[in-house]
């Protein structure tokens, strides 16, 4: 108890506004996410209400546009973005056998500025409209003269502040991986969720500065009036189209390739077998994520950019092909030969290996130009981008959830629960997008409000709209789950599937806020494993027990995206003109873009003029706690 | 080159039963899967190409996905691990060389089709010149070299190369014919596109924008009405034509105080909405009230004028202060007002 009154420990909400704990970071991106996934998916909801049968009138035009802007918005950046992160949280430092991520101040910042982003994007709801030119925000449609509400500043306004908690995170877990690896653990012997994340926190890193500087050329453009994208004053729309994309296309792996990592822990877990080709798998991924940033444009192949160009895009995106193919391989013959136990996670995790083919198949398809001057812009799009992202992606983050909730919440979610939410969800999934691969190659385009009959299309946008209510049960039920589970007491063993290969099954579920009472010495690939096998029941320690340090809590992540918050709302209002002279006064005038920066700047000039050392857990006390444990 | 061959001979009979397959879907004149003209043809033959090549690879993954997931399940009693087994050069060369084949015979045609498609004919004397320009949410089609300017149907000359320079004079929207082509966007000035195609049978083609350009993208559509030569020249007499304007004198007064401070008839007017010269012989009113016997073009086009915005959400025609007998009177002007060819 030697240094526990020195150091203040907050409890309640309190708690969860200044924790710097990346476990519990990883709880708070888990129910952001989650909230906005929900928000996301509602939004799909309607959208598929909509278009149920032609001519429909269930929303308005206009609200169909902000429908679709804010569902593709919402789900990239604040539904699957954050939801990864979570895991990321979670997991990352205890695979690599750390005891926190290398700097969780800036964790806590990371969290808080998405957060307030978030919001700030969503609030656009309930204030005057919500951005309604596309989640591309093409120009000029997104410029002041086409979209006059303030929506599209929402959508700018709003990424950029949770942009910036994006790439904090990134840099973070880059740090993280390259400094706070266990003894032993070399770059090639880490867990493969480890290394997507490392490598996907490099695209991050490379990515996110382009999307940013477009967003701040756009909010000049729409806010101060300047002409980036201004025909007419010599500005490119074009361009936009191309800074866009260099960070759009990156960010689709970004987005997949965590799910990859999951499901190279995942599925080699549940075949009892080690990762089929370690080495490939990581030489793939890095590939990948090298060649993401070669074939931006092939998103903008009927922009007329002429047929070098599209050639070169075409063949630099059909490469792609390759080091994914080797990935799908690698998991097949992971099974090959192992003794696999579908449980929910792997029951998500197999599903996602044929489902991924799919829309990988169609990527590659519409990587040839000619063919894509049809396929472009249509369902056919829409299906491709939705096998990836949701047959993908949200099925690797299922298969992830259920997997490492035990660790994260310290109970197994109901599997009879889950299983419903797997079949209920998949085939919903396949009900909803397989159809639409065939409505754009027969003439219907995306984005489109509404259709009219006669086209053959009416029975397969019914169908897909049944399909997508069948994935709106799935996530309910999985919600329903959740409920569930936590309503019961905690108590699982450290490895609750019995057969976990990696560091973050040998502590306790869900882990103390110091990890490892010892830091692990790692001595192969699959650490832990290689323990098991040499029937060790623990891992070796690779130091004695001692003090160990932890990090102080802080509330100034929070009142620093609080401030940003602000900064970002007076800025979208400044030009605007208020009947009440006090509100013109305040926003005119900067002042509440002032009071926010200066919030901003005050806490950021505290947290470099105060030293915080942070405090120490001792080894009695260690002793104290395991007893209780 | 032989190998190729050889692979693509072998995909032959697949890419047979899938043409079959998908020519069953979607309609004639707007089924991508459809095509009706060379240069949807080719996008065609690509994808019936990709196509054969990804079932191929989608039946070798769910065959062994299967195969290992009902072989290798955990049986009872299985207490000892499996094998571990860390990887097998010979396998993984084999699934990164194969791919990359396959991908070499998917890349050699696009190349050739993005070139081919690529061809700039703005230069051409043998082809009909056509300027597009989008708005929201109509198309103008103007043929420089006969002097004249339409909207929403394209008429064109069939077995004659069409060359199209595209531009936009608002926010972006895409050109798209599927049965006679891909698409291509429309950019602001600046960054004017080219673009051609043939149309080698009569008939009436469904055009749509493709590229979201506010509330009433979903209704942006036009038609490409493929004629013969001989008939593609009498409608260009036609429209070069004096205008005809309404005989009731009270009528014609209000139309061209009211319609043509903004459309055009013939010589009259102004060029800053849909050219009207033989609205009465179109396809659809404003692209997407489509005349047929249940709805005549007269009563879509009083259904249009007396309420734009309810038919086609913000679009720049503004609810024009007319009586219901003014708005008949137009109407059955406009709805009589068609070109011979």
């Amino acid at each position: 108890m030697a240094h526990a009154h020195s150091v203040k420990h907050h409890k309640g909400l309190m708690d969860w506004l200044t924790t710097v704990d990346h476990k519990k970071i990883a709880i708070l991106y888990l129910v952001a996410g989650g909230l906005f996934f929900g928000i996301g998916g509602i939004e799909a909801m309607l959208i598929r209400i909509q278009l149920w049968k032609p001519l429909n009138n269930f929303v308005s035009a206009q609200t169909f546009n902000e429908l679709i802007t804010m569902h593709g918005t919402t789900m990239i950046f604040l539904g699957v973005m954050p939801i990864i992160f979570a895991l990321m949280n979670a997991v990352l430092p205890l695979q690599l056998g750390a005891r926190d991520v290398a700097f969780p101040f800036l964790n806590a910042l990371g969290f808080w500025t998405f957060f307030f982003g978030g919001l700030l994007l969503n609030l656009s709801w309930i204030m005057g409209g919500a951005p309604d030119a596309g989640w591309t925000a093409y120009t000029p449609l997104a410029s002041k003269a086409f979209s006059p509400t303030h929506g599209v500043d929402f959508y700018t306004i709003g990424i950029q502040i949770a942009g910036l908690g994006t790439l904090i995170g990134g840099i973070n877990f880059l740090a993280t991986v390259i400094t706070m690896r266990a003894p032993g653990m070399s770059f090639m012997r880490m867990p493969m969720f480890t290394w997507a994340s490392f490598i996907t926190s490099a695209i991050i890193l490379f990515a996110f500065p382009a999307i940013t500087v477009g967003l701040v050329l756009l909010s000049f453009d729409r806010l101060l009036g300047a002409n980036f994208f201004e025909v007419a004053a010599g500005g490119n729309p074009i361009l936009w189209q191309h800074i866009f994309w260099i960070f759009g296309h990156p960010e689709v792996y970004i987005l997949i390739l965590p799910a990859f990592g999951i499901i190279s822990d995942v599925i080699p877990t549940f075949a009892r077998k080690r990762l089929f080709g370690y080495s490939s798998m990581v030489f793939a991924t890095i590939l990948i994520a090298f060649l993401g940033f070669m074939v931006w444009a092939h998103h903008m192949f009927t922009i007329g950019m002429g047929p070098v160009a599209n050639a070169l895009f075409s063949i630099s995106t059909m490469l792609i092909a390759v080091p994914t193919g080797i990935k799908i391989f690698n998991w097949l013959f992971t099974m090959w030969g192992g003794q696999i136990r579908f449980t929910t996670a792997n029951l998500f995790a197999s599903a996602f290996v044929p489902t991924f083919v799919m829309g990988g198949v169609t990527g590659v398809m519409l990587a040839s130009a000619p063919a894509d001057y049809q396929f472009h812009d249509t369902y056919f799009v829409v299906a491709h981008f939705h096998y990836v992202i949701v047959g993908g992606l949200v099925l690797g983050l299922f298969s992830g959830l259920f997997y490492w909730w035990p660790k994260m919440f310290g109970r197994l979610l109901n599997e009879t629960l889950g299983k419903w939410t797997f079949w209920t969800f998949v085939i919903g999934f396949q009900l909803t997008f397989f159809i639409q691969h065939f409505l754009g190659l027969m003439g219907m385009q995306r984005r489109i409000f509404t259709y009219l009959p006669n086209q053959d299309f009416d029975t397969m946008n019914l169908v897909s709209t049944i399909g997508a209510l069948l994935m709106a049960v799935g996530v309910i039920i999985f919600f329903v789950n959740i409920v569930i589970t936590m309503s019961k007491p905690k108590g699982v063993a450290n490895d609750p599937w019995e057969d976990g290969r990696t560091l973050e099954w040998t502590i306790p579920s869900p882990p103390p806020e110091y990890n490892f009472k010892q830091i692990p010495l790692v001595r192969g690939l699959d650490a832990y494993w290689k323990e098991k096998q040499a029937g060790n029941t623990e891992m070796t320690p690779s130091e004695p027990v001692g003090s160990i340090h932890m990090p102080s809590a802080s509330i100034l992540p929070f009142v620093m995206s609080v401030g940003l918050f602000i900064a970002g709302l007076g800025f979208m209002f400044s030009r605007d003109e208020f009947s009440n002279s006090f509100l013109a006064g305040i926003f005119n005038n900067y002042v509440v873009v002032i009071i926010g920066l200066l919030i901003t700047f005050i806490c950021m000039l505290l947290r470099s003029v105060f030293d915080d050392h942070g405090w120490h857990i001792e080894p009695e006390e260690l002793e104290e706690e395991g007893v209780k444990a | 080159m032989m190998k190729r061959w050889q692979a693509f001979k072998r995909l032959l009979p697949l890419m047979a039963s899938i043409a079959l397959l998908l020519s069953a879907c979607g309609r004639e004149d707007l089924s991508a899967l459809r095509p009706q003209g060379p240069v949807a043809q080719g996008s065609y033959d690509l994808m019936k190409l990709a196509i054969s090549i990804m079932i191929c690879v989608l039946l070798v993954v769910f065959g062994i996905a299967t195969y290992v997931w009902i072989k290798f399940r955990r049986k009872k009693g299985q207490t000892e691990p499996p094998e571990q087994v860390e990887g097998n050069f010979k396998l993984e060369v084999i699934w990164t060389v194969i791919p990359l084949i396959l991908v070499f015979i998917l890349a050699v045609p696009t190349i050739q089709k993005v070139f081919a498609m690529g061809e700039d004919y703005t230069k051409d004397k043998n082809a009909v010149h056509v300027k597009v320009t989008s708005h929201q949410f109509w198309w103008e089609f103007e043929y420089p070299d006969y002097g004249v300017k339409t909207a929403q149907d394209l008429i064109i000359p069939t077995n004659k190369r069409i060359s199209f320079q595209l531009k936009t004079a608002d926010v972006l929207h895409s050109f798209w014919v599927p049965s006679l082509s891909g698409k291509i966007d429309t950019n602001p000035d600046g960054t004017i596109n080219k673009w051609s195609f043939t149309a080698p049978k009569e008939g009436v083609y469904l055009g749509k924008c493709a590229e979201l350009c506010g509330q009433s993208h979903a209704l942006m559509e036009f038609k490409v009405k493929a004629v013969s030569p001989e008939s593609f020249d009498r409608w260009v007499a036609a429209m070069k034509e004096p205008a005809k304007l309404p005989e009731d004198p009270q009528i014609a007064e209000t139309f061209k105080n009211q319609c043509l401070t903004c459309h055009a008839v013939g010589d009259q007017g102004g060029p800053a909405a849909p050219n009207l010269t033989g609205i009465g012989g179109r396809e659809t009113v404003a692209s997407i009230l489509i005349n047929d016997e249940s709805h005549p073009v007269k009563e879509n086009l009083k259904k249009w004028i007396s309420d734009p915005q309810k038919v086609k959400p913000g679009n720049l025609m503004p609810k024009v202060d007319l009586t219901a007998e003014q708005i008949d009177g137009i109407a059955d002007y406009l709805a009589n007002y068609k070109l011979n060819y």
